[in-house]
């Protein structure tokens, strides 16, 4: 349901500040904090970095926090070059991955919160459970009816295109938690992720349960809670489009009627 | 591990800290100018409801509005309509699957915010001029 306001336990207050003492070039980075372990509401820590020492991109200077100012912060990173999709985050306003986004990209201090409307593990860390399940629901692998060919499932190279802007998802959840539709109605509605996936395999030759899948998607909350606010194809660190790929999915349930 | 506590996990932050985009923006105003058109079509009821009751209540309605405060609803109601209606129209596109593209998304949620606003003053201007007051 549409709840605009947040639950009481879960509105930041004023959280400490680190000053960096004799930096010249200082920018201000004002983090989410929450830990399970103490009952206080989430806070706003304040941290001053050195950009004289520190490399240029949005996680660089998390980690340098880390190691240099504040041991507790607590974030995901892997690969720090955007193939993983674990710093996925809400950085400046919009949700994407802090590996690839330049400080310099930001005016005024750097706001980082978790992905948007999601239960907190702990800091910047979201609880990505169901998340999951709705990937798990989309059944993303290649299902195929009769007799298994000799070699391998073939596809010519113009159908094996037509995958091209869908596969490359990291499933980084930068989408769905951009959208006000999954914010709501994120328990019923399967999100733009889950939803890119499922038209990856609807649009793939060699997948022979197109009918079934459309079956599984064919409900008012499931699919149709899509109102293309577009808020996922703006928020994709891949330059995916799942706005698009949900339209198509919705010409299929047209197209089979 | 067995006894570590847990406190109630908060949510995260979304609508207090989510930049607004013009597509956002005119999704939100596409529902609230259609919840508008239901307010607006009992309006309209209402017009001709007076008519079929008679000259007095006929000039009942006409004097309420042509009031400020009628002309000022009637003025949103005809914006709420117009928006809408070019609003919807993005989205007969995207149905089609058209302008998915980033920059034509957002041209066209511009275009149809501007066109809407642009198509009201317009009718308002046509209106005043038939009954002689500009």
């Amino acid at each position: 349901m549409v709840q605009l306001s947040l639950p009481k336990n879960s509105v930041p207050t004023e959280g400490k500040t680190f000053k960096a003492e004799g930096a010249k070039r200082v920018k201000r980075f004002r983090i989410y904090r929450w830990s399970p372990d103490d009952s206080q509401n989430p806070r706003i820590d304040t941290y001053e970095v050195d950009l004289d020492k520190c490399g240029p991109m949005v996680l660089d200077a998390l980690i340098k926090i880390k190691n240099e100012i504040d041991q507790t912060l607590t974030f995901r990173r892997s690969c720090r070059e955007g193939i993983c999709g674990s710093c996925a985050m809400n950085i400046d306003g919009a949700n994407t991955l802090a590996c690839t986004k330049g400080i310099d990209e930001i005016g005024g201090d750097v706001k980082i919160y978790p992905l948007p409307h999601m239960p907190v593990v702990k800091d910047l860390v979201p609880d990505l459970t169901n998340f999951y399940a709705q990937h798990a629901y989309v059944q993303p692998w290649l299902q195929t009816k009769g007799e298994e060919p000799k070699k391998e499932w073939t596809q010519s190279p113009a159908d094996r295109e037509k995958l091209d802007g869908l596969y490359e998802c990291i499933l980084c959840a930068c989408c769905s938690t951009s959208c006000p539709s999954y914010w709501w109605n994120g328990d019923r509605y399967l999100g733009p992720a889950a939803l890119l996936q499922a038209y990856r395999w609807l649009a793939d030759s060699r997948d022979q349960q197109t009918n079934e899948r459309l079956d599984r998607l064919e409900d008012p909350f499931k699919l149709y809670r899509c109102h293309t606010i577009m808020n996922c194809a703006k928020a994709c660190p891949k330059g995916l489009n799942p706005a698009k790929a949900i339209a198509e999915i919705k010409q299929m349930m047209v197209d089979r009627a | 591990m067995a006894e570590t506590r847990q406190a109630a996990r908060p949510l995260s932050p979304h609508l207090q800290i989510y930049r607004f985009t013009i597509t956002m923006a005119m999704s939100i105003i596409h529902r609230i100018t259609g919840v508008g058109l239901y307010a607006g079509t009992l309006l309209l009821a209402a017009w001709l409801l007076s008519v079929a009751m008679g000259p007095d209540a006929y000039a009942t309605f006409q004097s309420v509005a042509g009031s400020w405060l009628g002309q000022l609803i009637l003025f949103g109601f005809t914006w709420a309509l117009l928006h809408h209606l070019f609003s919807g129209i993005r989205y007969l596109m995207w149905d089609n699957i058209r302008a998915f593209e980033l920059r034509q998304a957002d041209f066209i949620s511009w275009g149809a915010a501007v066109l809407g606003f642009a198509a009201t003053i317009i009718v308002w201007i046509v209106a005043f001029k038939l009954r002689g007051v500009l």
